[in-house]
C-alpha cells in the first residue's frame, strides 16, 4: 500500500462535520486542517448548508475535486455507505475515526468495512483511531491545535495502536526534542496494520527510524512482521504492551508454559534486530539514539564526566546492560594527561570513566572525548556533563558535537533537560548528537545501537 | 515432509489428542534424530528379553493414553538394575489408569536439556532449547527463536541459557557435542515446520547430550484443536 497521498494530502475531506457544534471531533479536524495545514479541506454532511461561511457538501461525490483523504468521523452504522462513496468517488485513502465496532461486539460491521476495502484495495486506517499526524502536511487528530504538543520535523515515525500513547509520547518526543516524520495511530487496525505500515515507512524518504507501540500482533501476522522488519534499511523498535502472562490459562506442554506470549515476542525482536523498548521511556532514548546513529556498535564505552559519581553509576548501568567499559592503554592515558589544561592536570583520574572533576573546562572536556574517539576498542563516547560546574561554557554542547563530524564515532551525552541549560543541549541536538535527561537515559541511547540488527 | 508412516501415527492420535511416547519416538527416529534404543513392552516377559539383551540399567515408564505428564504419576522409573526391579516397576505400572504397556530404554548420561516446540498464534513455529529435566518449569532457563532455525543460529541460542557453563564442560565435566546439538536442534526444527499443521506444541525433555551423543530421552507430542 502506498500511503504518500494520505500522508501529504493535496485535498481532504472531512465526513461528519457538525453544522452546530464546533467541539465536534470532524469540527476540530476541519478547522485545524483549514487554518494550519497546506491542503484544501472540504466539509461533507448530508443535510448540506454552510459551516462559517463554507458550503458543506452533502456527499463526498459532490466535491469538484478529486479527494486524496477522507476522515470519517459518523456514527458506526453510517461507516460501510460512506465508505462506499468514498471508493466510488476515488479517493485516495481514508481514516475512520469512529468508534463501536469490535470494541463493542459490532464485528459484523467491522467485517463490512474490511470488505469495501479488500474488494477496492483501498487503504483503511482505523477504525477506532486518531489518524495522522504528519508535520507540515496534515494533522487528523481530533484534539484542538491549543491542547496538543506537537514534536517539530524530524526523522522518526511512530505508529501506535493506541492513541493515547501516541498523544502522550509525542509530549515526551516533543521535550526531548526528537522530530517526527509521521505519526499513525491505527487504532483497532481493521485493515491497515503495523505490517502495511511497516513495509511502507521502510521506503518512506521522510523516514530513517521506524517506531510502534503494540499490544499484539493478528493471526500470523507477527511472523510476516519480522521478516519485513529483517529486510527494512532502517532501525526498527517495538514497544509491546500486555507483557504479563495468562497465569490461570492451563497449558499441557513444559515447552506451552515456557514459551509464553511476551517471552516468545521479545525473543522473536531480539533475534531479528528488532529493537525491543521495555517501557515508554526506553522508547524515546532509543528513538532519539537511532535518529542521529544508524550504524551498529559493539557496546565499548568511553565515558567523560567531572564527577566520580557520575562515573560509577554509569559503569553500573552498563554492566547492566551488557556494555564493556574497556581499560585505557597507558600510552593514551599520558597523552591525555599531558593535554589536560594546567589546572586539572594533577588531580584528573585519567581511567575510563575519566574524570575531569569540577574544575574542567570546555577544552579539556574536547580533548578527552577526542582521545577516547581515537581509541579503536571503543565505539561510542559518553559525555556526562555537568552543566553547572564554574568553567563549562554554553558553548561546550556545540564543540563536542564538532568531534563526531571529525572521528565519525558515536557520542552520546547526558545534561539535565532544564531551561537555562538549553543553549548546551541543543548545542549537541542541532549537530545530531542525542542528549539524554539522565544518565540511565543515556546508557539506553548507546545500548539501542547496539541492539540494532538494521542499523 | 511427512511420511505415509508419520501420517499415520497422527491419524490414530487423534482420539487421544497427543501422541503416545513410543509413536512420538518412532515420528523422530524417521526424522533423524537420536532415540534411545527402546521397546515398548506389553508384556513382563518382553520387558525382560529386551532387558537381557540391552543389559542394566534401564528407564522404564508407564504408556498410558490417560496419561501425560508420567513422572507426575510416579509413571517413570529411573536406574532399574535387577530383573526383579523390573518385574516389579511393570506390576505397578499396571495399575495406572489406562495402562497401555511400558516403554523401556537405556539409561543415558549427559546434560538434560529439553528441546521444544510451540505453534504460536502470532509467530508460527517457535523452537526452545534449554536446561531440562523435571524443574524445567522452575528455572525457566531457555531461548527461544522462530523456526526454521539454521545451523549458525544455534551458538547464539545455547549463548542466551543463564546455565550455559553447564554445556561448555563444567568442573571436569564432559562438554556437550555442539556440532551434534545444532545438528539436532535444526532436524527437530525441520520436522517441526512439517509438523506444523497438526501439533501445538512438542516437548523433548530430557535430551540428553553428552560429548558424543544428544538422545531424546522422552517426547511429547500435543496435537491441535482441529486434529480432535
Amino acid at each position: 500500500m502506498d500511503f504518500r497521498t494520505m500522508f501529504e494530502p493535496k485535498t481532504m475531506a472531512i465526513i461528519g462535520v457538525s453544522l452546530h457544534n464546533d467541539r465536534h471531533p470532524a469540527n476540530v479536524i476541519y478547522n485545524k486542517n483549514r487554518f494550519r495545514y497546506p491542503v484544501k479541506v472540504y466539509a461533507v454532511n448530508p443535510q448540506g448548508g454552510e459551516y462559517y461561511k463554507e458550503k458543506v457538501y452533502k456527499n463526498i461525490g459532490d466535491i469538484p475535486e478529486k479527494i486524496d483523504l477522507a476522515i470519517i468521523a459518523v456514527r458506526a452504522e453510517h461507516v460501510p455507505g460512506v465508505l462506499e462513496e468514498c471508493v466510488e468517488s476515488w479517493v485516495g485513502g481514508v481514516v475512520v475515526i469512529s468508534g463501536g465496532f469490535s470494541e463493542t461486539g459490532r464485528h459484523d460491521m467491522r467485517d463490512e468495512l474490511i470488505r469495501v476495502a479488500n474488494e477496492a484495495d483501498f487503504p483503511i486506517i482505523g477504525p477506532n483511531c486518531l489518524g495522522i499526524y504528519s508535520p507540515s502536511h496534515v494533522d487528523s487528530f481530533f484534539l484542538p491545535s491549543e491542547r496538543m504538543v506537537r514534536p517539530g520535523q524530524g526523522n522518526v515515525a511512530i505508529v501506535s495502536q493506541s492513541g493515547g500513547i501516541l498523544v502522550d509520547q509525542m509530549v515526551k518526543y516533543a521535550e526531548q526534542g526528537i522530530g517526527l516524520s509521521r505519526a499513525v495511530s491505527i487504532g483497532n487496525k481493521a485493515v491497515v496494520t503495523e505490517l502495511d505500515l511497516l513495509k511502507y515507512l521502510a521506503r518512506d524518504d521522510q523516514t530513517d527510524v521506524i517506531a510502534f507501540y503494540m499490544e499484539g500482533f493478528g493471526e500470523g501476522q507477527g511472523r510476516e512482521f519480522v521478516n519485513a522488519a529483517s529486510r527494512s534499511p532502517k532501525p526498527v523498535i517495538v514497544m509491546k504492551a500486555g507483557k504479563s502472562e495468562a497465569g490461570s490459562r492451563a497449558v499441557s506442554s513444559h515447552t506451552a508454559s515456557i514459551a509464553g506470549d511476551y517471552r516468545v515476542f521479545s525473543s522473536i525482536m531480539k533475534q531479528h534486530g528488532i529493537v525491543e523498548a521495555y517501557d515508554e521511556y526506553e522508547m524515546l532514548n532509543f528513538s532519539e539514539a537511532l535518529s542521529c546513529y544508524s550504524k551498529p556498535i559493539k557496546g565499548r564505552v568511553g565515558i567523560v564526566t567531572a564527577s566520580g559519581g557520575h562515573g560509577v553509576v554509569a559503569v553500573d548501568r552498563c554492566n547492566k546492560s551488557d556494555l564493556e567499559v574497556p581499560l585505557l592503554p597507558d600510552d593514551r592515558q599520558e597523552i591525555i594527561r599531558e593535554k589536560l589544561s594546567n589546572s586539572i592536570k594533577t588531580i584528573a583520574s585519567i581511567d575510563n570513566p575519566i574524570d575531569l572533576t569540577g574544575s574542567a573546562q570546555d577544552d579539556d572536556f574536547v580533548v578527552a572525548a577526542r582521545q577516547l574517539s581515537l581509541i579503536d576498542d571503543i565505539d561510542c563516547v559518553l559525555i556526562l556533563l555537568l552543566p553547572y560546574i564554574p568553567e563549562v561554557t554554553s558553548d561546550v554542547g556545540a564543540r563536542l558535537s564538532q568531534l563526531y563530524q571529525e572521528t565519525k564515532k558515536p557520542i552520546v551525552a547526558y545534561v539535565p533537560h532544564v531551561e537555562k541549560y538549553m543553549m548546551i543541549i541543543e548545542g549537541f541536538q542541532l549537530n545530531n548528537v542525542p542528549v539524554a535527561d539522565s544518565i540511565e537515559g543515556a546508557i539506553m541511547m548507546v545500548e539501542a545501537m547496539k541492539r540494532c540488527g538494521q542499523c | 515432509m511427512l511420511t505415509d508412516e508419520m501420517k499415520a501415527i497422527l491419524e490414530k492420535s487423534k482420539g487421544t489428542g497427543w501422541v503416545l511416547e513410543p509413536d512420538a519416538m518412532k515420528i523422530l527416529s524417521i526424522a533423524g534424530l537420536d532415540v534411545p534404543e527402546y521397546i515398548h513392552a506389553t508384556s513382563v516377559g518382553e520387558a525382560e528379553t529386551f532387558a537381557s539383551k540391552a543389559g542394566y540399567p534401564l528407564v522404564a515408564k508407564v504408556v498410558s493414553p490417560d496419561i501425560l505428564h508420567k513422572s507426575d504419576v510416579g509413571g517413570v522409573v529411573v536406574g532399574i538394575s535387577s530383573d526383579k526391579q523390573l518385574r516389579e516397576t511393570y506390576k505397578g505400572f499396571r495399575e495406572m489408569k489406562g495402562f497401555a504397556g511400558a516403554v523401556i530404554e537405556e539409561m543415558l548420561s549427559g546434560v538434560e536439556l529439553i528441546v521444544g516446540a510451540k505453534i504460536d498464534s502470532q509467530f508460527g513455529p517457535v523452537i526452545v532449547v534449554g536446561i531440562g529435566g523435571v524443574g524445567v518449569e522452575i528455572y525457566k532457563d531457555t531461548a527461544i527463536r522462530m523456526a526454521p532455525i539454521k545451523k549458525e543460529h544455534v551458538p547464539s541460542m545455547v549463548a542466551d541459557i543463564k546455565a550455559r557453563k553447564l554445556l561448555e564442560g563444567f568442573r571436569g565435566s564432559e562438554p556437550v557435542d555442539m556440532e551434534r546439538l545444532s545438528s539436532m536442534v535444526v532436524a527437530f526444527s525441520k520436522l517441526v515446520m512439517d509438523l506444523a499443521p497438526f501439533v501445538e506444541s512438542i516437548d523433548l525433555n530430557p535430551v540428553m547430550c553428552s560429548g558424543s551423543r544428544c538422545v531424546i530421552a522422552d517426547a511429547r507430542m500435543i496435537l491441535n484443536n482441529a486434529q480432535g
